[in-house]
Protein backbone atom coordinates (compact mmCIF):
# COMPACT_ATOMS: atom_id res chain seq x y z
CA UNK A 1 0.00 0.00 0.00
CA UNK A 2 1.34 3.70 -0.40
CA UNK A 3 2.86 5.98 2.00
CA UNK A 4 0.69 7.61 4.76
CA UNK A 5 2.31 10.45 6.32
CA UNK A 6 1.25 10.66 9.96
CA UNK A 7 0.98 13.97 12.01
CA UNK A 8 2.41 13.17 14.70
CA UNK A 9 5.16 10.38 16.08
CA UNK A 10 2.21 9.15 18.12
CA UNK A 11 0.04 8.76 15.20
CA UNK A 12 3.02 6.71 13.61
CA UNK A 13 3.81 4.25 15.99
CA UNK A 14 -0.54 3.25 16.40
CA UNK A 15 -0.95 -0.37 16.27
CA UNK A 16 1.88 -1.97 17.50
CA UNK A 17 1.03 -5.01 19.56
CA UNK A 18 2.45 -6.71 22.74
CA UNK A 19 5.38 -9.35 21.83
CA UNK A 20 5.72 -7.81 18.33
CA UNK A 21 8.98 -8.41 16.91
CA UNK A 22 10.33 -4.29 16.25
CA UNK A 23 13.30 -4.05 13.97
CA UNK A 24 14.82 -0.57 15.11
CA UNK A 25 17.70 1.07 12.90
CA UNK A 26 20.77 3.01 13.92
CA UNK A 27 24.64 1.89 14.40
CA UNK A 28 24.86 3.53 18.40
CA UNK A 29 22.92 6.70 18.32
CA UNK A 30 23.26 7.57 13.85
CA UNK A 31 21.02 6.35 12.35
CA UNK A 32 18.75 6.02 15.46
CA UNK A 33 14.72 7.20 15.55
CA UNK A 34 14.74 8.54 18.71
CA UNK A 35 11.35 10.11 18.10
CA UNK A 36 9.47 6.85 17.17
CA UNK A 37 10.98 4.98 20.16
CA UNK A 38 9.99 7.73 22.46
CA UNK A 39 6.34 7.01 21.20
CA UNK A 40 6.68 3.30 21.04
CA UNK A 41 7.22 4.20 24.76
CA UNK A 42 4.11 6.48 25.23
CA UNK A 43 2.29 3.66 23.05
CA UNK A 44 3.11 0.56 25.57
CA UNK A 45 3.38 -1.79 23.46
CA UNK A 46 4.96 -4.71 25.59
CA UNK A 47 6.67 -8.03 25.31
CA UNK A 48 8.81 -7.26 22.78
CA UNK A 49 11.67 -8.65 20.66
CA UNK A 50 13.66 -5.61 19.75
CA UNK A 51 16.44 -6.76 16.77
CA UNK A 52 18.73 -3.78 16.54
CA UNK A 53 23.13 -3.64 16.09
CA UNK A 54 23.30 -2.41 20.15
CA UNK A 55 21.04 -2.50 22.84
CA UNK A 56 21.00 1.19 23.67
CA UNK A 57 23.25 3.89 24.74
CA UNK A 58 23.04 6.00 27.55
CA UNK A 59 19.48 6.57 28.70
CA UNK A 60 17.88 7.83 25.37
CA UNK A 61 16.44 5.48 22.50
CA UNK A 62 16.29 2.40 22.74
CA UNK A 63 18.05 2.50 26.44
CA UNK A 64 14.90 3.94 26.80
CA UNK A 65 12.59 1.38 25.66
CA UNK A 66 14.38 -1.12 27.99
CA UNK A 67 14.27 0.96 31.02
CA UNK A 68 10.58 1.13 30.80
CA UNK A 69 10.70 -2.60 30.83
CA UNK A 70 9.14 -3.33 27.18
CA UNK A 71 11.65 -5.54 25.78
CA UNK A 72 11.56 -9.52 26.56
CA UNK A 73 14.89 -9.93 24.36
CA UNK A 74 16.90 -7.85 22.36
CA UNK A 75 18.79 -9.80 19.48
CA UNK A 76 21.91 -7.49 17.96
CA UNK A 77 25.45 -8.06 17.44
CA UNK A 78 26.96 -5.65 19.87
CA UNK A 79 25.25 -5.01 23.06
CA UNK A 80 28.69 -4.36 25.48
CA UNK A 81 29.30 -0.63 25.43
CA UNK A 82 30.89 1.71 27.23
CA UNK A 83 27.87 3.48 27.77
CA UNK A 84 24.93 0.58 27.64
CA UNK A 85 24.27 0.21 31.57
CA UNK A 86 21.04 0.13 31.04
CA UNK A 87 21.15 -3.17 28.93
CA UNK A 88 23.73 -4.43 31.13
CA UNK A 89 21.84 -4.36 34.70
CA UNK A 90 18.72 -5.80 32.85
CA UNK A 91 20.79 -8.84 31.35
CA UNK A 92 22.59 -9.43 34.62
CA UNK A 93 19.40 -9.51 36.78
CA UNK A 94 17.91 -12.47 34.58
CA UNK A 95 15.17 -9.64 32.69
CA UNK A 96 16.43 -10.12 29.42
CA UNK A 97 16.68 -12.51 26.88
CA UNK A 98 20.26 -11.62 24.18
CA UNK A 99 20.31 -13.50 20.66
CA UNK A 100 23.91 -12.54 19.75
CA UNK A 101 24.29 -12.45 15.97
CA UNK A 102 27.60 -11.52 14.20
CA UNK A 103 26.91 -7.82 12.76
CA UNK A 104 26.85 -8.78 9.19
CA UNK A 105 24.45 -11.69 9.79
CA UNK A 106 22.03 -9.83 11.46
CA UNK A 107 21.59 -7.21 8.57
CA UNK A 108 22.03 -10.32 5.90
CA UNK A 109 19.22 -12.20 7.35
CA UNK A 110 17.33 -9.05 7.99
CA UNK A 111 18.45 -8.83 3.80
CA UNK A 112 16.38 -11.94 3.49
CA UNK A 113 13.33 -11.71 4.70
CA UNK A 114 12.75 -8.54 2.97
CA UNK A 115 13.97 -10.42 -0.47
CA UNK A 116 11.86 -13.70 0.37
CA UNK A 117 15.20 -15.84 0.78
CA UNK A 118 13.85 -18.73 3.06
CA UNK A 119 17.32 -19.27 4.22
CA UNK A 120 21.10 -18.83 3.26
CA UNK A 121 24.73 -20.30 3.72
CA UNK A 122 27.37 -18.04 5.44
CA UNK A 123 30.97 -19.01 6.36
CA UNK A 124 30.57 -16.70 9.26
CA UNK A 125 30.82 -18.02 12.72
CA UNK A 126 31.55 -21.32 11.85
CA UNK A 127 33.78 -23.22 14.39
CA UNK A 128 32.76 -20.77 16.77
CA UNK A 129 30.27 -20.92 19.67
CA UNK A 130 27.62 -18.44 17.43
CA UNK A 131 27.52 -21.87 15.09
CA UNK A 132 26.75 -24.56 17.81
CA UNK A 133 23.55 -26.50 17.15
CA UNK A 134 23.26 -25.01 13.65
CA UNK A 135 23.23 -26.53 10.10
CA UNK A 136 25.94 -27.25 8.26
CA UNK A 137 27.16 -27.91 4.84
CA UNK A 138 30.41 -27.77 2.78
CA UNK A 139 30.56 -25.75 -0.18
CA UNK A 140 33.30 -25.82 -2.31
CA UNK A 141 35.35 -27.33 0.25
CA UNK A 142 34.50 -24.78 2.97
CA UNK A 143 32.01 -24.80 5.50
CA UNK A 144 28.54 -22.57 5.66
CA UNK A 145 26.04 -22.50 8.35
CA UNK A 146 22.91 -22.17 7.17
CA UNK A 147 20.96 -18.92 8.77
CA UNK A 148 17.56 -17.91 8.42
CA UNK A 149 15.90 -14.84 8.27
CA UNK A 150 14.55 -12.74 10.57
CA UNK A 151 11.08 -10.69 10.03
CA UNK A 152 9.89 -7.81 11.99
CA UNK A 153 6.40 -7.19 12.77
CA UNK A 154 7.43 -3.50 12.84
CA UNK A 155 10.50 -1.45 11.86
CA UNK A 156 11.04 2.16 13.09
CA UNK A 157 14.10 3.93 10.96
CA UNK A 158 15.36 7.23 10.45
CA UNK A 159 16.44 8.70 7.00
CA UNK A 160 17.00 12.28 6.19
CA UNK A 161 14.59 12.70 3.84
CA UNK A 162 11.51 11.78 2.06
CA UNK A 163 8.92 12.55 -0.57
CA UNK A 164 5.13 12.04 -0.24
CA UNK A 165 5.89 8.68 -2.18
CA UNK A 166 7.49 7.31 0.63
CA UNK A 167 10.91 7.32 -1.36
CA UNK A 168 14.31 8.00 1.27
CA UNK A 169 17.79 9.31 0.88
CA UNK A 170 20.17 9.14 4.02
CA UNK A 171 22.83 10.96 5.10
CA UNK A 172 26.41 9.41 5.48
CA UNK A 173 26.90 6.55 8.22
CA UNK A 174 23.81 7.02 9.69
CA UNK A 175 21.92 5.56 6.61
CA UNK A 176 23.69 1.65 8.28
CA UNK A 177 20.98 -0.94 8.97
CA UNK A 178 17.89 1.65 7.95
CA UNK A 179 17.76 0.49 4.07
CA UNK A 180 17.96 -2.83 4.70
CA UNK A 181 14.85 -3.61 7.81
CA UNK A 182 13.03 -0.75 5.74
CA UNK A 183 12.45 -4.28 3.38
CA UNK A 184 11.97 -6.62 6.31
CA UNK A 185 9.02 -5.60 8.73
CA UNK A 186 5.29 -5.61 7.93
CA UNK A 187 4.77 -2.67 9.34
CA UNK A 188 7.69 0.23 8.25
CA UNK A 189 7.81 3.40 10.33
CA UNK A 190 10.28 6.11 8.87
CA UNK A 191 11.36 9.34 10.77
CA UNK A 192 12.37 12.08 8.44
CA UNK A 193 13.75 15.44 8.63
CA UNK A 194 12.14 17.02 5.64
CA UNK A 195 9.22 15.59 3.42
CA UNK A 196 8.70 16.94 -0.01
CA UNK A 197 6.48 17.23 -2.76
CA UNK A 198 6.91 13.74 -5.02
CA UNK A 199 9.48 14.98 -7.56
CA UNK A 200 11.84 16.92 -5.91
CA UNK A 201 13.87 13.85 -4.97
CA UNK A 202 16.08 12.91 -8.07
CA UNK A 203 15.00 9.10 -8.77
CA UNK A 204 18.28 8.38 -9.41
CA UNK A 205 19.42 9.20 -6.16
CA UNK A 206 16.74 6.84 -4.07
CA UNK A 207 18.32 4.97 -1.44
CA UNK A 208 14.84 3.48 -0.48
CA UNK A 209 11.71 3.30 -2.72
CA UNK A 210 8.49 4.36 -1.40
CA UNK A 211 7.45 0.89 -1.51
CA UNK A 212 8.75 -0.02 1.37
CA UNK A 213 7.92 2.91 3.55
CA UNK A 214 4.09 2.43 5.30
CA UNK A 215 3.95 5.40 7.32
CA UNK A 216 5.99 8.49 7.59
CA UNK A 217 6.46 10.87 10.00
CA UNK A 218 8.70 14.73 10.11
CA UNK A 219 11.16 14.73 13.28
CA UNK A 220 14.16 17.07 14.06
CA UNK A 221 17.08 15.38 13.94
CA UNK A 222 18.98 15.11 17.01
CA UNK A 223 22.23 15.02 17.29
CA UNK A 224 24.04 12.43 19.34
CA UNK A 225 27.26 11.45 19.82
CA UNK A 226 28.83 8.12 21.57
CA UNK A 227 31.93 7.04 21.54
CA UNK A 228 34.08 3.83 23.08
CA UNK A 229 31.14 1.58 21.02
CA UNK A 230 31.02 -0.87 18.69
CA UNK B 1 69.38 -24.59 13.07
CA UNK B 2 70.93 -21.60 11.76
CA UNK B 3 68.49 -18.17 11.78
CA UNK B 4 68.16 -15.58 9.16
CA UNK B 5 65.69 -13.78 11.66
CA UNK B 6 66.58 -9.88 11.96
CA UNK B 7 66.69 -10.26 15.62
CA UNK B 8 66.74 -6.14 16.41
CA UNK B 9 67.95 -6.77 19.96
CA UNK B 10 70.13 -3.42 19.75
CA UNK B 11 66.80 -2.27 21.17
CA UNK B 12 63.43 -2.96 23.20
CA UNK B 13 60.13 -4.16 22.13
CA UNK B 14 58.26 -1.96 19.58
CA UNK B 15 55.63 0.80 21.14
CA UNK B 16 52.33 0.93 19.62
CA UNK B 17 52.68 3.78 17.44
CA UNK B 18 55.60 2.04 16.14
CA UNK B 19 53.77 -1.35 15.82
CA UNK B 20 51.02 0.42 14.14
CA UNK B 21 53.80 2.12 11.74
CA UNK B 22 55.49 -1.31 11.06
CA UNK B 23 52.19 -2.86 10.00
CA UNK B 24 51.52 -0.06 7.97
CA UNK B 25 54.58 -0.95 5.63
CA UNK B 26 53.29 -4.14 4.99
CA UNK B 27 49.92 -2.96 3.36
CA UNK B 28 50.48 -3.36 -0.20
CA UNK B 29 49.62 0.67 -1.92
CA UNK B 30 46.03 0.78 -3.31
CA UNK B 31 44.61 -1.62 -0.92
CA UNK B 32 41.11 -1.52 -0.03
CA UNK B 33 41.84 -1.86 4.29
CA UNK B 34 39.36 -2.43 6.87
CA UNK B 35 41.34 -1.39 10.32
CA UNK B 36 39.72 -2.70 13.38
CA UNK B 37 38.67 -1.25 16.91
CA UNK B 38 41.24 0.24 19.04
CA UNK B 39 44.84 0.09 18.28
CA UNK B 40 44.59 -0.87 14.69
CA UNK B 41 43.12 2.48 13.92
CA UNK B 42 46.25 4.11 14.44
CA UNK B 43 47.86 2.35 11.81
CA UNK B 44 45.49 5.10 9.17
CA UNK B 45 48.24 7.84 10.89
CA UNK B 46 51.32 6.03 9.39
CA UNK B 47 50.09 5.08 5.77
CA UNK B 48 51.28 7.16 3.57
CA UNK B 49 49.16 9.79 1.44
CA UNK B 50 50.83 8.81 -2.21
CA UNK B 51 49.96 4.70 -1.10
CA UNK B 52 46.44 5.18 -2.21
CA UNK B 53 45.26 2.61 0.48
CA UNK B 54 41.34 3.35 0.45
CA UNK B 55 39.82 2.73 4.58
CA UNK B 56 36.26 0.61 4.71
CA UNK B 57 34.41 1.12 7.77
CA UNK B 58 31.76 -1.58 8.58
CA UNK B 59 28.79 0.82 9.20
CA UNK B 60 28.96 1.55 5.45
CA UNK B 61 31.62 3.42 4.26
CA UNK B 62 34.74 3.37 1.59
CA UNK B 63 36.94 6.37 1.57
CA UNK B 64 36.46 7.19 5.55
CA UNK B 65 39.13 10.31 6.59
CA UNK B 66 40.66 11.22 9.80
CA UNK B 67 39.46 11.57 13.38
CA UNK B 68 36.55 14.82 13.27
CA UNK B 69 37.80 17.59 15.22
CA UNK B 70 36.10 20.73 16.17
CA UNK B 71 33.41 21.86 13.13
CA UNK B 72 34.18 18.99 11.28
CA UNK B 73 31.64 16.55 13.74
CA UNK B 74 29.07 15.17 12.45
CA UNK B 75 26.78 12.96 14.29
CA UNK B 76 25.51 11.19 11.46
CA UNK B 77 29.50 10.40 9.89
CA UNK B 78 31.21 7.72 12.70
CA UNK B 79 33.54 4.81 12.38
CA UNK B 80 32.64 1.41 13.39
CA UNK B 81 33.97 2.25 17.20
CA UNK B 82 31.17 5.40 17.11
CA UNK B 83 33.89 7.70 17.16
CA UNK B 84 32.92 10.99 14.22
CA UNK B 85 35.69 10.76 11.32
CA UNK B 86 35.64 12.75 7.87
CA UNK B 87 35.26 11.86 4.24
CA UNK B 88 37.83 11.90 2.00
CA UNK B 89 37.43 13.22 -1.89
CA UNK B 90 35.94 9.77 -3.44
CA UNK B 91 34.13 8.63 -0.51
CA UNK B 92 31.16 6.31 -0.99
CA UNK B 93 28.41 5.32 1.33
CA UNK B 94 26.53 2.10 1.70
CA UNK B 95 24.04 0.02 3.88
CA UNK B 96 24.78 -2.36 6.10
CA UNK B 97 23.81 -5.93 4.15
CA UNK B 98 25.97 -3.81 1.46
CA UNK B 99 29.05 -3.65 3.71
CA UNK B 100 29.34 -7.39 4.89
CA UNK B 101 28.86 -8.54 1.22
CA UNK B 102 31.43 -6.19 0.06
CA UNK B 103 33.58 -8.27 2.95
CA UNK B 104 32.07 -11.09 2.94
CA UNK B 105 32.42 -11.62 -0.79
CA UNK B 106 36.38 -11.33 -0.48
CA UNK B 107 36.60 -7.45 -2.33
CA UNK B 108 38.42 -5.98 0.92
CA UNK B 109 41.99 -7.12 0.72
CA UNK B 110 43.52 -6.67 4.06
CA UNK B 111 41.99 -5.89 8.00
CA UNK B 112 43.69 -5.63 10.98
CA UNK B 113 42.14 -6.85 14.23
CA UNK B 114 43.38 -6.59 17.63
CA UNK B 115 43.20 -10.30 19.38
CA UNK B 116 42.99 -12.12 22.97
CA UNK B 117 44.56 -14.98 21.35
CA UNK B 118 45.98 -16.35 18.06
CA UNK B 119 46.72 -20.06 17.65
CA UNK B 120 49.73 -21.39 15.74
CA UNK B 121 47.18 -22.54 12.99
CA UNK B 122 45.97 -18.91 12.75
CA UNK B 123 42.64 -19.41 14.69
CA UNK B 124 41.83 -16.12 16.08
CA UNK B 125 39.99 -15.35 19.24
CA UNK B 126 38.97 -11.18 20.08
CA UNK B 127 35.53 -11.12 20.86
CA UNK B 128 34.50 -13.23 24.25
CA UNK B 129 37.28 -14.41 27.18
CA UNK B 130 34.25 -17.10 27.94
CA UNK B 131 33.79 -15.47 31.19
CA UNK B 132 30.72 -16.22 32.67
CA UNK B 133 30.11 -12.65 34.18
CA UNK B 134 30.99 -11.35 30.80
CA UNK B 135 27.75 -10.28 27.77
CA UNK B 136 29.14 -11.71 24.69
CA UNK B 137 29.68 -9.18 22.07
CA UNK B 138 30.95 -10.00 18.89
CA UNK B 139 29.78 -6.92 16.57
CA UNK B 140 31.72 -7.48 13.26
CA UNK B 141 34.69 -9.28 13.93
CA UNK B 142 33.43 -12.50 13.11
CA UNK B 143 32.61 -11.28 9.29
CA UNK B 144 35.76 -9.20 9.31
CA UNK B 145 37.79 -12.61 9.85
CA UNK B 146 36.02 -14.62 7.72
CA UNK B 147 35.86 -12.06 4.66
CA UNK B 148 38.82 -9.73 4.15
CA UNK B 149 41.27 -11.53 1.89
CA UNK B 150 44.39 -10.90 4.06
CA UNK B 151 43.96 -11.32 8.37
CA UNK B 152 46.77 -9.62 10.02
CA UNK B 153 46.41 -9.19 13.75
CA UNK B 154 47.98 -6.40 16.02
CA UNK B 155 48.52 -6.93 19.98
CA UNK B 156 50.88 -7.50 22.91
CA UNK B 157 52.59 -10.56 23.04
CA UNK B 158 52.09 -11.25 26.15
CA UNK B 159 48.94 -10.74 28.57
CA UNK B 160 49.68 -8.46 31.78
CA UNK B 161 50.47 -11.59 33.55
CA UNK B 162 53.36 -12.63 31.36
CA UNK B 163 51.35 -15.14 29.16
CA UNK B 164 52.01 -16.09 25.95
CA UNK B 165 48.82 -14.70 23.41
CA UNK B 166 49.97 -16.65 20.64
CA UNK B 167 49.53 -20.14 21.80
CA UNK B 168 49.31 -23.59 20.20
CA UNK B 169 45.45 -23.70 20.31
CA UNK B 170 43.37 -21.11 22.24
CA UNK B 171 41.34 -21.36 25.16
CA UNK B 172 38.95 -18.48 24.62
CA UNK B 173 35.86 -19.02 22.38
CA UNK B 174 36.88 -18.51 18.68
CA UNK B 175 36.13 -15.62 16.19
CA UNK B 176 37.05 -17.67 13.55
CA UNK B 177 39.53 -20.87 12.81
CA UNK B 178 42.40 -20.48 11.11
CA UNK B 179 41.78 -16.93 9.29
CA UNK B 180 45.12 -15.31 10.22
CA UNK B 181 47.81 -15.09 8.07
CA UNK B 182 50.34 -12.61 10.00
CA UNK B 183 50.43 -11.36 13.77
CA UNK B 184 52.01 -8.27 15.05
CA UNK B 185 53.90 -7.85 17.91
CA UNK B 186 55.76 -5.65 20.24
CA UNK B 187 58.67 -8.48 20.74
CA UNK B 188 57.98 -9.86 16.79
CA UNK B 189 56.21 -10.27 13.54
CA UNK B 190 55.28 -14.12 12.53
CA UNK B 191 53.75 -16.10 10.09
CA UNK B 192 50.58 -18.42 11.03
CA UNK B 193 48.95 -21.22 9.29
CA UNK B 194 48.63 -24.37 8.07
CA UNK B 195 51.93 -25.29 8.27
CA UNK B 196 52.19 -23.76 12.07
CA UNK B 197 53.92 -20.34 13.62
CA UNK B 198 57.02 -18.90 12.26
CA UNK B 199 59.31 -16.23 13.47
CA UNK B 200 59.62 -13.35 10.89
CA UNK B 201 61.60 -10.79 12.81
CA UNK B 202 62.37 -9.94 16.13
CA UNK B 203 62.23 -6.64 18.39
CA UNK B 204 64.26 -6.70 22.17
CA UNK B 205 64.50 -10.29 22.23
CA UNK B 206 66.23 -12.88 20.32
CA UNK B 207 64.82 -16.00 18.88
CA UNK B 208 65.86 -18.66 21.29
CA UNK B 209 64.64 -16.27 24.20
CA UNK B 210 61.31 -16.12 22.38
CA UNK B 211 60.90 -20.19 21.61
CA UNK B 212 61.55 -20.32 25.34
CA UNK B 213 58.86 -17.86 26.05
CA UNK B 214 56.69 -19.18 23.96
CA UNK B 215 57.32 -22.51 24.84
CA UNK B 216 57.50 -23.24 21.08
CA UNK B 217 59.98 -26.43 19.52
CA UNK B 218 61.81 -23.98 16.62
CA UNK B 219 60.10 -20.85 15.59
CA UNK B 220 62.06 -20.23 12.40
Amino acid sequence: MTTTIAATTDEAVTGIEDGSTVLVGGFGLAGMPFDLVDALIRQGATDLTVVSNNAGNGDVGLAALLKAGRVRKVICSFPRQSDSYVFDDLYRAGRVDLEVVPQGTLAERMRAAGAGIGAFYSPVGVGTPLAEGKETREIDGRVHVLEYPIRGDVALISAHRADTMGNLVYRKTARNFGPVMATAATTVVAQVTDIVPAGKIDPETVVTPGIHIDRLVRAEARRLTVQGAR
Amino acid sequence: MTTTVPERTDRGPLTTDELAARIARDIPAGSYVNLGIGQPTRIAEHLSPDAGIVLHTENGMLGMGPAATGDEVDTDLTNAGKVPVTELPGAAYFHHADSFAMMRGGHLDVCVLGAFQVSHHGDLANWHTGDPDAIPAVGGAMDLAVGARRVLVMMKLFTRDGAPKLVPACTYPLTGPGCVHRVYTDYGVFAVGPDGVRVLETYGITVAELEERLSVGVLT
